[in-house]
């Protein structure tokens, strides 16, 4: 009776113990080399892509990507080469949420990634930026 | 008191699958602390918090000093 007692006793605080465990490996994997250069690649777009969020060339998309809004907001000059940025950030952020979900060994999280990332990216917007709400585009 | 063990062995039992379940299932506040870090990142908001961030452009200013 007293082992039993003591074995589930045992059982109770390997039970704690290992919910520490999963609590500590709650976090996700993000800091992969691959995931580090796609930041990296982002970081330097963004430098060139404020003034066309600001201006509404482009506005966040509902599914966590970028799209031209309103090409008419950039010089014709520039209009090709936004283009060329909006493809770009596009195939980084497919990227991104790949390479999160491989980092941390489970691929098929993918679309959970990026739709968690399509609600940040748009939280985080700034003011006057565009973003899209069941196909139709809202200034913040 | 023979009860009490038995409930507590059956709750233990019944408590370990579920913590492996949850383990398997997307961790949605994980992804939101990781997307937030990232964006925060790429987007360059909170500089306060990371000095790196601006070091590219003061060694680009500072160098014709020497």
């Amino acid at each position: 009776m007293k082992k039993l007692l003591l074995t589930s006793l045992m059982g109770v605080v390997m039970f704690i113990s290992s919910a520490g465990l999963l609590q500590a490996a709650a976090d996700l994997e993000a800091n992969t080399p691959a995931i580090a250069a796609i930041k990296t690649s982002m970081q330097t777009r963004h430098a060139q892509m404020q003034t066309f969020y600001a201006s509404g060339a482009i506005g966040l998309t509902q599914d966590g990507f970028i799209a031209v809004k309103d090409a008419s907001a950039v010089p014709l000059s520039q209009r090709g080469g936004l283009a060329g940025l909006v493809k770009d950030e596009n195939s980084d952020r497919a990227r991104l949420y790949k390479e999160i979900a491989a980092a941390n060994g489970h691929p098929e999280w993918q679309g959970e990634i990026q739709s968690t990332f399509a609600g940040r990216w748009i939280d985080k917007a700034q003011a006057g930026w565009f973003y899209q709400r069941d196909g139709a585009w809202l200034k913040k | 008191m023979k009860y009490w063990v038995i409930g507590l062995a059956l709750a233990g039992a019944l408590a370990l699958p579920a913590c492996v379940t949850i383990n398997i299932y997307f961790p949605a506040a994980a992804a939101e602390k990781a997307a937030d870090k990232i964006i925060d990142e790429v987007w360059q908001l909170k500089q306060e918090q990371q000095g790196t961030t601006s070091s590219p452009a003061e060694s680009t200013a500072t160098t014709p000093a020497p």
